[in-house]
């Protein structure tokens, strides 16, 4: 188990307070001014030697993608966009830092900022997420009145922090559709390029990150890059907070050190498997997006980056959200929710994604029901391919994936079901029609 | 994609009340003077705060306030799924049904709003409550979990659900969180991180040397 004395961040749960003064007691704005007065190369430097790689679910590394911003601002100023659009399904940790731990995350804003030059940075949070909202708030105006953050603050860098919201969409977390969003349209995302570094809020050079990826760069720099690194694997530096959800005895969040067992993960902070451990059916170790695993590949996974995406299994860390299923669980079901997510978050733009994940939803519908043909099967991994990287963003990637791994991991179950309900209607083949709606 | 439309039934007018106006001036101090439209959806949000819900006639006060074209606000009105777009009862249920919730009972939740409040999108006959299924609503260890107005209800079990809306039926309050006592999203009675007292003893805040900074620093 990670000890204690590497978390950052010491208020996951909220038994202590998420006020400033609690805050800077747990080591919160510790240093900061040194840490500017170092220099934005130096602060780069370290958050690239940390080997931090982006915690909202692509993994891109931080350092670098800071780096891509222009090294001169001309006659565009440049900004910083903290994405907590918190919506990936079995994810819920920048809900816990924005609520208990919001000064690690404004902090990280600061840092951020004057790493890139920009004045000001934009949190835009979730719609539904009233309560962080408002805790966020409180966290802002208190920096504001300690003059940590704002015009002539502290630490000699002008700098805003504004708090902004959506209204319930899914694909507002993905980083165009945020910025369109930020400027008052539907959140469809935008081709690129141009790449928001290049072309992003109002047309200015911005970086979208994050919530969690921003609020632990204090703490890289207070404890330095080299103890970031030295936690995971290579290439899977550092603590990551998990949401293990589901099918386990004791569903929480919890900080733990990258490429720690999903065994482990699960029996240590979790209290294990609901019916113990053999009772587990399969895990979607990285949020509903990627391809789940089985039990037997459960046992000896590593929850990070590399061992995730490895072949055959070919799923990912995403966001960390796992969700755990025993052997109670309708695999058919409750991927076909997974599908019906898909369909109801498509933005509509790429005709792939918007006809595909409700045609997808559908015949996974009629396959839980086992009305289907056998010959579907491979019909519809046909079409989760034609989705799947023909479409502007990702969404039609993260609905292919899913059903694609309940193909690989459960394809003797979709037969079985197809068969039972033929036996009992007494039919041989059930035709139905799979066209659009 | 949700196909969403006006309701058919629209007041004849929409005035901000005082309350919401002030607010709304607030939220477009956050962004460039010429940058207004980026405050829509904060904005939209205090109009249905202040009416209930989004008519046709305060889509044309927004577009005026905002100087954006009205189908610029319709766009948004349409494509955000928290925009009630008919009336909602005094107390809207957003019932999480997504996989993680659906896994932990989120189906039998489901059957108490059916059996006391009616179908999904329906106000009950008093005008009380109203609810809808909606996708995750990112509180998936603490499942499954009901947003009640603003604010998320955890842990629930349909016999939870049935009390807190006893409750509220008798005009009480009903404070958020989880029903069964949880401590936020740690693991229920079980936590074994966050235990060591020298983190919050105040040494942690003592002056340090920042590690890794340059020799001449």
């Amino acid at each position: 188990m990670l000890a204690d004395k590497d978390r950052i961040f010491l208020n996951l749960y909220g038994t202590h307070g998420a006020d400033l003064e609690s805050a800077k007691k747990r080591g919160a704005w510790n240093g900061t001014a040194d840490m500017l007065s170092a220099g934005r190369d130096w602060i780069i430097q370290q958050v690239k030697d940390s080997g931090l790689r982006g915690r909202g679910g692509a993994g891109f590394p931080t350092g670098l993608k800071w780096s891509f911003m222009p090294k001169e601002v001309k006659d565009r100023p440049h900004y910083l966009v903290v994405n907590a659009d918190e919506s990936e399904p079995g994810t819920c940790k920048d809900r816990d830092i924005m609520r208990h731990d919001p000064h690690l995350l404004i902090e990280g804003c600061l840092l951020a900022s004057f790493a890139m030059q920009a004045h000001a940075c934009y949190i835009y949070l979730r719609g539904e997420y009233v309560a962080e909202r408002e805790a966020m708030e409180r966290a802002v105006k208190e920096a504001y009145e300690a003059k940590l953050i704002g015009k002539n603050n502290v630490h000699g860098w002008d700098f805003d922090v504004y708090i902004h919201h959506g209204a319930g969409a899914y694909i507002c977390g993905e980083e165009t559709a945020l910025i369109e969003s930020l400027e008052g349209k539907k959140g469809q995302p935008r081709l690129k390029p141009p790449f928001p570094a290049n072309v992003g809020l109002y047309g200015c050079p911005t970086t979208v990150n994050n919530v969690e990826s921003i609020a632990v760069a204090p703490t890289i720099l207070r404890r330095g890059a080299k103890w970031f690194a030295s936690i995971g694997r290579a290439n899977n530096a550092g603590t990551k907070v998990f949401c293990i959800s589901g099918h386990v005895n004791k569903p929480c969040n919890v900080e733990e050190a990258m490429s720690i067992p999903l065994k482990q993960l699960i029996e240590e902070h979790c209290g294990g498997v609901r019916g113990g451990w053999g009772n587990l059916k399969a895990v979607i170790p990285g949020g509903s997006s990627v391809r789940m695993i089985n039990a037997q590949e459960s046992e000896t996974m590593l929850m990070d980056f590399d061992a995730l995406s490895a072949a055959p299994h070919r799923s990912g860390l995403g966001t960390a959200a796992v969700i755990v299923m025993d052997q109670s669980t309708d695999m058919i079901r409750a991927i076909a929710r997974i599908a019906y997510f898909y369909k109801h978050e498509s933005c509509g733009q790429c005709t792939p994604c918007r006809e595909g994940t409700g045609w997808m939803w559908r015949v996974l519908e009629r396959m839980a029901k086992g009305e289907a043909d056998h010959s579907e099967i491979d019909l519809l991994l046909d079409v989760a391919g034609q989705v799947e990287g023909h479409t502007i963003c990702a969404l039609g990637d993260a609905a292919a994936w899913p059903i694609q791994g309940l193909i690989r991991c459960f394809r003797g179950e979709i037969e079985q079901r197809i068969d039972r309900y033929r036996s009992a209607k007494g039919v041989h083949q059930v035709i139905t029609p799979v066209a659009a709606e | 994609m949700s196909v969403r439309r006006l309701a058919a039934d629209q007041p004849a007018s929409f005035t901000f009340s005082p309350e919401t106006m002030e607010k709304a001036r607030w939220w477009i101090a956050k962004y460039p003077p010429e940058r207004k439209q980026s405050a829509i959806i904060p904005i939209m949000w205090l109009v249905q705060k202040q009416e209930g819900w989004v008519s046709e006639p305060s889509i044309q006060a927004m577009a005026k306030l905002l100087e954006m074209p009205p189908i610029r606000v319709l766009e948004v009105a349409t494509f955000y799924t928290m925009f009630h777009l008919a009336p909602v009862g005094k107390h809207h249920f957003q019932l999480c049904g997504t996989t993680p919730c659906m896994l932990r009972g989120a189906e039998d939740l489901k059957k108490v709003c059916k059996s006391r409040i009616g179908e999904k999108h329906t106000v009950s006959a008093d005008g009380m409550f109203s609810w809808e299924e909606v996708e995750c609503v990112g509180a998936c260890v603490n499942a499954p979990v009901v947003a009640i107005d603003d604010y998320y209800h955890e842990d629930l079990t349909p016999e939870a659900l049935e009390a807190l809306m006893d409750k509220l039926a008798r005009g009480e309050k009903i404070e958020p969180g989880s029903a069964i006592g949880r401590q936020t999203s740690a693991p229920e009675n079980a936590q074994k991180t966050l235990t060591d007292p020298s983190l919050y003893d105040g040494s942690l805040a003592r002056p340090i040397k920042l590690p890794g900074l340059p020799e001449n620093a």
